[in-house]
């Protein structure tokens, strides 16, 4: 009996404590924001048009990426060919990308030199514009397309095959499927897609910063940047911080009484057999194919072709920044791990959503915000500056945290449904359970989560900007100065670079994970 | 001597009463329609499922609240091994639950094992296994656990006619070693004549008190004659 109130204290001790973490990271952050913006002159015009920019582009990505991804996704459940199962998991590649590497392919694509543009300047109009508004609207599609066409993806392949069975019985023509199947899943996973990527736009910061900017292109994120990076004018920067959280958080509560789509999810490995779609269906669902095909594997090869020839001979600079990331990013994986684990068993033990929501704050918050208030609380203390690694490693756990969290609560709790009262029976509790029964069952999903924690903090571009000195860079830092420096060649093979760690590091972890694991 | 005592279970809309005692060393077979129970009153005296009234004793003593500290060894319809575990730390739970063994300790694992008819399996793992092996390991793990009280739940229904009369031979066997108390739940009749002298019928919201096995069947009272269906 004694024994059982130890360890429900251990769990709760340490679950309160990452959850603690977590609040003060968050919240704790924000008050100390907010504290800070009492005595500041409110905002000028330039701030309301990041406002609106921010909403607008947020706005226009989320629309476009979810109405492109209708025709894909439906081509991809009723087509079966080969490569389909590569396909659909390269979908799931942009999660794990580097944002700055994906710009950088999109200008080699997109701008003016790129190979779009060269075209049309051949066919006698006008170049695209990649900067501003369209280059952040097709770098946002780029990444959001993919998890738009995944999420309309899983809700085609809900649908029972007999239902479209009967259909066929019935002699329903595409537009009878259409309504009477197609149309009733679309209104129930289409919002939850569009809230979903609406979600993360808005927090959208090295895309603007690499591809927006001026007063016309500036999100909120990237005009704390500018006044805390520039102007030093701090009161500034935690007004739009308070904003940011605001509208971030707003956009969440709507998000989460949509209900989620489960993004994750497997099964996307089979096409559903469909008797209605013959003729120049089949034309169609081809181009739609391969046109997204082409519009996100086009942009990663340039970053091949491009970086390739210079990758043995990268400035020293760049090998360095590469080092750092590295240990950024493992550093990075064990604060994950360190923050998910804990939270996770509490919310189980409990069984308590609250523990849970605790635990997604950081989706509302952005990196950021995070880093505003982390400079509010160290500047008094400490030289903010020299800590620019650490700072960068911790919030980056903050943001993988969610994502973690989702893959390992469903599993903890599948492992306590199944064997808790075996393991209850046989008296194993506190460290035994951890390292018998939690550990080695839980390596799947934590590879899994280490893996992308590991990769996200890789290729993250955002509090290292506004901390980071001359001497010390990440290399997406590195890279992105690389850029602004013109010297495309290096910028190439630095983010050619970068692409193969972040790769590696997903993929070792998520591997590790799987070697000799018990199914 | 096992005795529930006034024991009340309420889970939503579900009742189950249980008002008996369990002489020591019987071997009892819990029969009764499904839904009615049978395993959540294991799950209770096992300790899983907490009782809004009533109290469960061993020898006169409430038991303690911890399913581990109860003097019960327990095997489940399924999941009673773990799948990353070998067969031999499997059963050497049932000895040290952080599986730190002393060398004498390995020694009774083993014989454990060579008791229920699998030495040299002991490294496999449960999906290299058949499932009357699975059940071999788990009444090793009994063995090995030496508790007074035994309960089973449906531990073999997945087993075939053979197989599942093997196992009862076997667990009769082990029970007469061990001295042990035995409640089996099971909805074959003919394995309450197998292996139990006596029966208690789980049917309408109660757990009614245990009555000897040839008895009962002789002269069904009416909620064992609709669930025999003769």
């Amino acid at each position: 009996m004694a024994g059982r109130r130890v360890e429900i204290t251990r769990t709760t001790v340490f679950g309160a404590l990452a959850l603690a973490v977590v609040a003060c990271l968050t919240l704790g952050t924000l008050i100390s924001v907010g504290l800070r913006a009492e005595n500041t002159g409110g905002f000028g015009p330039s701030d309301w048009a990041a406002i609106r920019f921010t909403l607008w582009q947020a706005t226009l990505s989320g629309g476009i990426s979810v109405i492109l991804a209708i025709p894909v996704a439906r081509a991809l459940a009723r087509r079966n060919f080969p490569g389909r199962g590569a396909l659909v998991t390269l979908l799931g590649a942009p999660f794990i990308l580097p944002v700055i590497v994906a710009v950088l392919g999109l200008l080699a694509v997109f701008g003016r030199n790129g190979i779009v543009s060269q075209s049309l300047i051949w066919a006698g109009l006008e170049p695209v514009h990649i900067y501003g508004l369209h280059g952040v609207i097709i770098a946002h599609v780029f990444f959001n397309l993919p998890l738009a066409t995944r999420l309309i993806l899983q809700g085609w392949l809900s649908i029972p095959a007999e239902r479209f069975r009967l259909a066929a019985s019935l002699g329903f023509k595409p537009g009878d499927i259409a309504r009477a199947l197609e149309r009733p899943m679309l209104r129930e996973v289409v919002p939850g897609a569009f809230l979903v990527i609406f979600l993360i736009c808005l927090t959208s910061f090295a895309v603007a910063l690499a591809l927006g900017g001026g007063p016309r292109a500036t999100t909120v994120e990237l005009a704390i940047y500018q006044a805390f990076r520039f102007d030093f004018d701090l009161g500034k920067a935690a007004l739009l911080a308070l904003v940011q959280f605001a509208m971030g958080a707003g956009a969440a509560l709507v998000a989460f009484r949509v209900a989620m789509p489960g993004g994750m999810g497997a099964g996307l490995d089979r096409a559903v057999t469909r008797w209605d779609s013959g003729g120049w269906l089949v034309v169609q669902d081809v181009i739609c194919i391969t046109v997204a095909a082409a519009f996100l594997i086009l942009p990663l090869a340039m970053i091949v072709i491009d970086g390739a020839p210079g990758l043995f001979n990268l400035p020293m600079p760049v090998l360095w920044a590469a080092l750092w990331s590295v240990l950024v990013a493992l550093a990075s994986v064990a604060l994950t791990l360190t923050l998910a684990l804990p939270i996770a068993a509490l919310a189980v033990r409990r069984g308590s959503r609250i523990v849970e929501g605790v635990g997604y704050l950081t989706i509302a918050a952005s990196p950021l915000v995070i880093g505003t208030g982390l400079f509010i609380v160290i500047f008094p203390i400490a030289d903010p500056f020299a800590l620019a690694l650490p700072v960068t490693a911790l919030v980056n756990a903050a943001m993988s945290l969610p994502f973690a969290l989702r893959t390992l609560v469903p599993a903890l709790a599948g492992i306590e449904t199944h064997f808790g009262p075996l393991a209850d029976q046989m008296g194993l509790h506190g460290m035994a359970r951890l390292r018998l029964l939690w550990l080695p069952r839980l390596r799947r999903p934590l590879g899994f989560a280490a893996g992308l924690a590991g990769a996200l903090s890789m290729g993250d571009l955002g509090v290292i900007a506004m901390f980071a000195d001359p001497e010390v860079a990440t290399l997406p830092l590195q890279l992105y100065r690389l850029m602004g420096a013109y010297r495309m060649g290096d910028a190439a093979s630095a983010a050619l670079l970068l692409l193969a760690l972040s790769l590696a590091m997903f993929w070792l972890f998520d591997k590790g994970g799987r070697v000799d694991a018990d199914a | 001597m096992l005795t529930l005592e006034k024991a009340r279970i309420v889970m939503d809309d579900f009742r189950l009463s249980a008002d008996l005692s369990v002489p020591k060393g019987a071997r009892v077979a819990v029969l009764g329609p499904s839904g009615a129970g049978k395993s959540t009153l294991l799950s209770a005296i096992a300790g899983f499922v907490p009782l809004s009234s009533g109290r469960v004793l061993w020898d006169g003593a409430e038991m303690p609240t911890m399913p581990s500290n109860r003097p019960i060894s327990m095997v489940f319809q399924d999941n009673n091994l773990f799948p990353h575990m070998t067969a031999f730390e499997n059963v050497a739970l049932g000895l040290r639950a952080n599986l730190r063994l002393s060398g004498a300790e390995r020694e009774r694992v083993t014989g454990a094992l060579a008791r229920v008819g699998l030495d040299g399996l002991s490294d496999r793992k449960p999906a290299q296994l058949s499932g009357g092996q699975i059940a071999r390991i788990a009444l090793a793990r009994v063995l090995l656990r030496d508790r007074p009280l035994l309960l089973l739940d449906e531990p073999f229904g997945a087993l075939g006619p053979a197989l599942k009369g093997e196992m009862l031979a076997l667990l009769g066997e082990l029970v007469t070693e061990t001295h042990a108390t035995l409640l089996m739940v099971t909805h074959a009749p003919e394995d309450a004549r197998v292996i139990a002298d006596q029966v208690v019928l789980v049917a309408d919201g109660v757990a009614q008190p245990p009555v000897p096995t040839s008895e009962i069947f002789d002269n069904p009272p009416d909620a064992l004659r609709d669930y025999l269906g003769k």
